[in-house]
């Protein structure tokens, strides 16, 4: 891939004003750009394709295509890997990990919010550690200690894992959101003689439900994604999809790669429905950019 | 984000006698009844952040035999084990930096308006969902000897025998690119959405050529979020773990330093030493992470005008 700084003039033409007629030569630097994202977006579709082709392919050595195709895979995999239990214990894990992080984040967003406190900076930081560390960092030492509490292996240790970065993440997407809701507003409800959980319940969860559900599904494509906590904290009964993915695919050679591919496409039609979904209520930009500039308080 | 909204501090007029109540010193700082909102959250980290992370320290010091650095005197006197530290390194390192590198002129080519944006920027989205696992998968059958590149490449005559590109080196970094170069892109793009576009154009009034444009105004006002940017995908890539097991060469090299920490405890089940090796994980990450915060500083850290 290239490294090449392209500026092209008369880019972005300002609202209102009369348009730049469009070239439709481009310079050869606006080529090399744009044949550098051709290029990415067509092995991305080989490395999508070829596992979507494989799952249905009958037999697939050295040639093109496959011989025949068939959806036998599929069935096999369903039965195989037990993937109905898979599929159950990833929703029970993801659903489970989503309440809990609003449960224990809003309030806390709340409060980051709206106060002014000593240690304030502090906590923040505290909030932002789970985020920065890579999973496998701080995941052994949990997945230490939820062995000596007996609590890994069953589901109730895959969530409480999947909370550490969970928590934080609804916390750092609530508070700006916070923020943007006006203060008086819920002064007058208090003016108005609305008591504290009136005021919760009535005039904050109404404005509060966008944000919420925005960040329930970040945090539920994160969780049904998240491999490394779980690969640690999980018992034989109590595997996501993508552990008991990984597990098929490192002992490869037992079954047919085939029925591997149906269980990787299984995976990824599960991920792009979370995806569509997610991408009707956040921007794309809002699914990276977990970690905004550290405020200054 | 800024903290605009603060409580009402000192109603106006209000007469602040010194004896006032404690309570009421306390509220007027900041602290009242409503900090109790926090405490779930606070409980929670400490419990299942802070407590494990310290007894995981604490492990660390007290080997299953020797001395209380023992074990860190073991990982770093074994070069099977020390080797992982460089081989981390020399994968995550090129490929955080080639994610930003080339996020760069692709999201400058991309900031204005243009049909079919967003279906670009979904389809980039895309490779973030799927997760290493899927990718890996997906690798191994795209660029294996028999699969749709190497087929391409002999197809063309670019080569007379299949290239090696899996269960090595290229395999996982192939993988830390379509994972990692989106999610670059998306952060760049948004940093560079949030530069006001004036600001360039007031440059080519006075006569600025686009290298001195970009070079002078741009770069100037996008390097902070580059930096961010580096450190983010910087992270992704360095607990490089899955990928490296599956399109890499576990054993030799891509044996990285979550190989060697998983290793520890669950084939060996020496808890302290796996602790030991994370606490050296966590330490390099945090200096790369903190060099590149500490350049950070020097730069200029402001408003760019824009929306962002």
């Amino acid at each position: 891939m290239s490294t090449v700084t392209v500026i092209h003039h008369g880019d972005a033409p300002a609202a209102g004003e009369t348009r730049p007629r469009r070239r439709l030569v481009a310079r050869p630097a606006a080529w090399l750009v744009w044949g550098v994202v051709v290029f990415f977006f067509l092995n991305l579709l080989g490395v999508v394709g070829s596992v979507l082709v494989s799952s249905f392919g009958q037999r697939w050595f050295d040639t093109w295509l496959p011989d025949g195709y068939t959806g036998k895979w599929y069935g096999e995999a369903w039965h195989e890997f037990a993937l109905f239990d898979v599929i159950v214990v990833t929703l029970q894990v993801s659903l489970l990990v989503v309440a809990l992080s609003l449960v224990i984040g809003v309030p806390a967003a709340y409060v980051l919010a709206r106060h002014n406190f000593p240690g304030k900076r502090l906590a923040y930081l505290v909030f932002l550690l789970p985020i920065l560390m890579p999973p496998i960092t701080y995941g052994i030492p949990l997945a230490t200690v939820l062995y000596k509490f007996g609590l890994a292996g069953h589901l109730s240790g895959v969530v409480l894992a999947n909370l550490v970065p969970s928590v934080p993440f609804v916390i750092l997407t609530m508070t700006p959101f916070i923020e943007q809701i006006d203060p008086r507003i819920e002064s007058a409800a208090r003016m108005c003689g609305a008591g504290l959980w009136s005021v919760f319940l009535r005039v904050l969860a109404p404005l509060l439900l966008p944000g919420m559900l925005a960040s329930a599904i970040l945090v539920l494509v994160r969780t049904v994604g998240m491999f490394e906590l779980t690969f640690l904290t999980a018992g034989p009964d109590s595997q996501t999809l993508v552990v008991a993915l990984y597990y098929s695919m490192s002992a490869a050679g037992i079954r047919a790669q085939q029925s591997v591919d149906a269980m990787a496409v299984i995976y990824t039609a599960m991920m792009l429905v979370l995806l569509v979904i997610s991408l009707r209520y956040v921007n794309p930009t809002q699914l990276v950019a977990r970690v905004k500039e550290e405020p200054d308080s | 984000m800024s903290v605009t909204a603060t409580r009402p501090t000192a109603s106006a007029g209000a007469p602040q006698s010194p004896r006032a109540h404690w309570r009421h010193r306390l509220a007027e700082r900041g602290v009242d009844a409503q900090l109790w909102l926090l405490a779930p959250a606070v409980l929670f980290v400490v419990l299942l952040f802070l407590y494990p992370f310290f007894y995981g320290l604490g492990l660390s010091f007290q080997p299953t035999e020797g001395g209380p650095f023992n074990d860190y005197a073991r990982f770093f006197g074994d070069a099977y084990q020390r080797d992982t530290m460089w081989i981390t390194l020399r994968l995550a390192l090129p490929a955080a930096l080639l994610n930003v590198l080339a996020s760069v002129p692709i999201a400058y080519r991309m900031r204005g308006r243009f049909r079919g944006k967003r279906l670009v920027t979904i389809l980039l989205v895309v490779p973030i969902t799927l997760g290493t696992v899927l990718t890996a998968q997906g690798l191994l059958n795209f660029l294996g000897p028999t699969g749709w590149f190497n087929r391409v490449l002999l197809a063309l005559h670019l080569t007379d025998e299949p290239v090696r590109l899996v269960h090595n080196y290229w395999g996982v970094f192939l993988s830390l690119v379509i994972t990692g170069f989106p999610f670059a892109f998306l952060l760049v793009l948004s940093y560079l959405t949030g530069i006001d576009p004036t600001l360039e154009r007031a440059a080519a009034t006075l006569g600025a050529g686009w290298w001195q444009r970009f070079r002078m105004i741009t770069l100037p006002l996008l390097a902070p979020g580059l930096a961010t940017t580096f450190c983010l995908t910087f992270v992704l890539a360095f607990s490089v773990f899955p990928s490296a097991v599956l399109v890499g060469n576990p054993a030799g090299e891509t044996r990285v330093i979550s190989i060697a920490a998983y290793q520890a405890a669950y084939e060996q089940y020496d808890y302290p030493y796996a602790s030991a090796i994370a606490m050296i994980m966590g330490l390099i990450e945090l200096v790369v992470i903190s060099v590149v915060l500490l350049g950070r500083t020097r730069l200029y850290t402001g408003s760019t005008g824009g929306k962002g």
